[in-house]
């Protein structure tokens, strides 16, 4: 086994105590302390992460756009300068490679942020398939540290801290600005179910980020905030997580997301990796529905897992995927997917298979949790 | 972090108090605590189940895992924190005090428990 990446913000993090793990080859901070009170610090005031593992990609070129409609299901090309969209990469057989998000840097630059488990695999795919196209797909995975903040103060910790139009900076959008005195590209962007940024920044910038964040935080509670509390943020939140709610096994339609793919694209005469196979996987959707992603809510307090069992009158009729405390609820939750006939919200007689004992659950539709506007 | 030097430890992170009239109490380490995270599930043994030392006796669920609870000696269960059962974040706050988990009416007890300090350097805090 190789020695795990360290984030510009290794140091930082150990003299903070955090408790470190190994994350997709990355040494990444799990908690600080305690990971409900980080978790809590997110949904009422502030959080402060380090995402530096996740993977950027820049594509630049005449033709980025047409590249990335052909590369990626989404419809880019339609995607306005300084706006952003999550999207998805699919194999030929419709297989969902990885969820991203492209954010519209310039006409004909774009930058793609891969999941950290998935970057090289994003990179080898984009490389492949720019083969024919005026654009170049460059690695900026060591181009970037990546620092959130999340949560309900955090535009006004950043305000305090940048000139950049933050009030013009709506939810899915990213501007180039300064704060803190650092060069940052600015995203309205995160994975917490909170209103909150990501700055993406020169690694050497990254512990001068981190410090007047964290300074310019305290007075309103921002607390540094690890990868523990951010699966239970998003999964609360409902947002699937790559290698959990999405595999190759399946595609966007399987997994319930299949507003994201766009038939209807203007460029490369409609052609894009995977079309024919996820024709076939919308129609099939429509004809016989494919199992439901839905919310479980413990009425008991054991917590269910990855991979455990759903039953209902003594069958198993899906799978949980991600499953956690909710610490917003006060009680375990799941996401899992169940056969159609079981997925419809208060479904009777639904029950998760822990350890060989069928607790009792009540079939939810997503998310757990949405934010007061 | 200190581990009390009146109690003696397991290999399992768990402690176990000097026995009082036979009977001995059972908790884990802080360090244990520590490395599970924010607790949020325990099942205890019940009273009058008999453990064996070495074996599972019940189970810790934090956050992101489920760990097995080992007993560290052996005997009867006479007693189980029902506190901890009500507020398992217990085992996070007090490990050593409130987050007790049962008590024990010790039948056998391992040569190879250890010492507090044997424990401190087993453990590296």
């Amino acid at each position: 086994m190789s020695n795990p990446r360290l984030t510009a913000l290794d140091a930082l993090h150990r003299s903070l105590g955090a408790t470190m793990t190994d994350f997709a080859g990355w040494d990444m901070p799990l908690r600080y302390g305690s990971e409900r009170d980080e978790h809590n610090a997110v949904r009422t005031k502030a959080g402060l992460f380090d995402l530096s593992h996740m993977g950027e990609i820049t594509v630049t070129g005449p033709q980025a756009a047409d590249f990335l409609d052909f590369s990626l299901v989404g419809n880019i090309g339609g995607v306005a300068v300084g706006r952003a969209r999550y999207t998805m990469i699919c194999q030929e057989d419709g297989g969902i490679l990885d969820d991203l998000i492209v954010y519209r840097l310039g006409d004909t630059e774009y930058m793609v942020v891969a999941n950290a488990g998935n970057a090289q695999i994003v990179l080898d795919a984009l490389t492949d398939r720019a083969e024919g196209f005026d654009a170049e797909v460059r690695d900026d995975r060591d181009a970037y540290a990546l620092i959130a903040v999340q949560g309900p103060e955090s535009p006004g910790i950043l305000k305090s801290l940048t000139d950049a139009d933050l009030d013009g900076l709506k939810y899915y959008a990213g501007l180039p600005g300064t704060v803190a005195g650092v060069p940052a590209l600015i995203a309205r962007t995160g994975y917490t179910g909170e209103d909150g940024f990501e700055l993406f920044v020169e690694p050497q910038y990254a512990e001068k980020l981190w410090q007047a964040l964290t300074e310019a935080g305290a007075p309103v509670g921002l607390v540094p905030a690890g990868l523990s509390c951010r699966d239970t943020l998003r999964l609360e939140a409902g947002m699937p997580l790559y290698g959990h709610e999405l595999t190759t096994a399946l595609t966007p339609f399987d997994a319930g997301l299949g507003r994201v793919v766009k038939f209807e694209k203007t460029t490369n005469d409609g052609r894009f990796v995977g079309r024919e196979a996820l024709e076939a996987a919308a129609d099939r959707a429509e004809s016989s529905p494919p199992r439901k992603l839905v919310g479980l809510i413990a009425e008991g307090r054991r917590v269910p897992r990855a991979g455990f069992p759903v039953v209902a009158d003594g069958k198993v009729i899906g799978e949980v995927t991600s499953g956690a405390p909710s610490p917003t609820l006060g009680k375990p939750i799941a996401i899992a997917y169940v056969d159609a006939a079981h997925a419809a919200p208060g479904a009777s007689g639904v029950g998760v298979d822990i350890r060989g004992a069928h607790e009792p659950y009540e079939v939810v539709a997503l998310p757990f949790y949405k934010r007061q506007k | 972090m200190s581990n009390p030097q009146q109690l003696r430890y397991s290999k399992e992170h768990e402690w176990l108090s000097a026995a009082d009239d036979g009977v001995s109490t059972v908790g884990i380490t802080e360090h244990a605590a520590n490395a599970l995270g924010d607790v949020v599930y325990v099942q205890l043994p019940e009273v009058g189940d008999t453990v064996t030392a070495g074996e599972t006796c019940g189970e810790l669920e934090s956050t992101k895992s489920v760990s097995d609870l080992y007993s560290p000696v052996s005997g009867e269960v006479v007693e189980a924190n029902q506190d901890v059962v009500d507020d398992p974040s217990l085992v996070n706050s007090a490990p050593f005090e409130g987050g007790w988990l049962f008590k024990v009416r010790v039948s056998e007890e391992p040569k190879d428990l250890l010492s507090a300090d044997e424990y401190t350097e087993f453990s590296g805090n």
